[in-house]
């Protein structure tokens, strides 16, 4: 048990995560029978995707997304050792903070690790991914709108129908067809 | 209950299918993981994003540098998405008159009404929240690309204050400050302002949203900042549109459609 553990839960928790809250999701959708209960579902299945994507740009020990910046590049070296990122980084490379900086980024000749230095263009390893969180920032809101569409149809359908149980509403439409 | 006995099974069988494939995946927080990294010996997309962007569009935020600009048509029809929500749910629901619509529960408007002392410290802590939302809200847009934030986040808080008020007054309260017309006019202003932005962009002889090329129009030192000020305009276009679809959806659904009393 704690080896399984050890081994297989740890370092795949968020995995486990989101298949718990999928599944759960899933089952609303299947099992419940009603309809603002299967729509409860389908935004627990939704938040399982959104935390498997924002899950999949975590990097150990990386910071958000946005760069340290001070108005541009008109400004004179603001601190970049300011971020403990950049501490990190420029550790191993001790002159890389020295007064004479911004004229370097002018020379587009040096090499890859310098440039890493750079405060504009970090280490894509002190940073997190940032491809998921567009994604999932956009799928947010556009689920807020699908929900609403889902919910005026719902209250439609509870206005024609006076429930919102699925199977009550099936047996009222099939002795609507029965009747006409 | 049958339905129940067979939807277990399937989500049994769903998910440990999945819980097998897990051990497939990257380790969490792995910087090297197919995502993060690519595929070994090649940079990978968000590589190029997180050491390029700066360079390409001067935006700090490379959230919304890679949102408004690399997949700004992406984003584009995002809004489109939330536009066009809004506009089923006004199709769907919206009701003038009373036409086939069951008789509203009976309420006292008049327990509403701004004097009502029942409403004193809903009211009264409302009243003085939402100038404070709004002002973060703008603050949000406008900011977007300097810190966390955007058009999508301070167009759902600057819907979210509207909504405040139509929850401790009412929402009559609401649409005497955002009407109908004006909360429609502004979803198709916000979409306007950005398709706007790509269609200058193709009129100066570039690209759909390619932004660089709105410099002269823009007095920017260089392309990048033209990039920088075109994504605060698309990010203002979003903004304009979230918050007015945010608060149709909200007053459509509690008002039944009539727009009258909500909850």
């Amino acid at each position: 048990m704690a080896e399984f553990v050890e081994q297989t839960l740890q370092p795949y928790f968020n995995y486990w995560i989101y298949v718990i809250l999928m599944m759960i999701g899933l089952w609303a959708l299947i099992a419940k029978n009603n309809l603002i209960k299967k729509l409860i579902g389908l935004s627990i299945f939704q938040t399982a995707i959104i935390l498997f994507y924002v899950s999949m740009g975590v990097k150990e020990g990386a910071t958000i997304p946005i760069l340290d910046h001070h108005g541009g590049e008109h400004h004179e070296v603001g601190h970049p050792t300011a971020h403990p990122f950049l501490e990190a980084n420029d550790a191993g490379k001790a002159g890389a903070e020295h007064p004479g900086k911004e004229t370097k980024k002018e020379d587009h000749g040096h090499g890859e690790k310098q440039e890493h230095a750079d405060a504009t263009s970090p280490d894509p390893d002190t940073m997190a991914n940032p491809l998921p969180h567009v994604l999932m920032l956009t799928a947010i809101v556009v689920g807020v709108a699908t929900l609403g569409v889902a919910l005026s149809i719902s209250q439609m359908i509870f206005r024609e129908f006076g429930t919102l149980e699925e199977d009550e509403i099936l047996k009222e439409v099939k002795a609507g067809t029965d009747d006409g | 209950m049958l339905s129940k006995v067979f939807a277990t099974i399937a989500v049994a069988i769903t998910g440990s299918l999945l819980l097998h494939g897990v051990a497939d995946f990257p380790g969490f927080g792995d910087p090297h993981s197919p995502a993060n990294a690519g595929v070994p010996g090649s940079e990978s997309v968000s590589q190029y994003f997180i050491t390029k962007s700066y360079k390409d569009t001067k935006v700090p935020n490379l959230v919304t540098s890679v949102l408004a600009d690399y997949r700004g048509y992406d984003t584009m029809f995002e809004t489109v998405v939330i536009f066009a929500a809004g506009m089923a749910i006004f199709a769907i629901l919206r009701v003038t008159g009373d036409r086939n619509v069951p008789a509203p529960r009976r309420i006292d408007e008049s327990t509403f009404t701004d004097g009502d002392h029942s409403r004193i410290i809903v009211g009264t802590t409302c009243r003085l929240v939402v100038p404070v939302i709004q002002i973060f809200a703008l603050y949000v847009v406008a900011h977007g690309h300097h810190s966390p934030g955007g058009g999508f986040q301070g167009g759902v808080i600057l819907g979210a204050s509207f909504i405040i008020i139509a929850l401790s007054e009412n929402l009559n309260a609401a649409l005497r400050r955002l009407s109908e017309t004006n909360y429609i006019r502004i979803a198709c202003i916000g979409i306007l302002i950005y398709a706007g932005f790509g269609v200058m962009c193709q009129v100066l002889d570039k690209n759909f949203l390619d932004y660089g090329v709105l410099q002269p129009l823009l007095f920017t030192d260089g392309p990048e900042m033209a990039r920088s000020h075109s994504m605060l305009g698309v990010e203002i276009g979003v903004a304009f549109t979230v918050t007015a679809i945010m608060f149709a959806i909200y007053a459509n659904l509690s008002s039944r459609g009539l727009l009258r009393s909500g909850l």
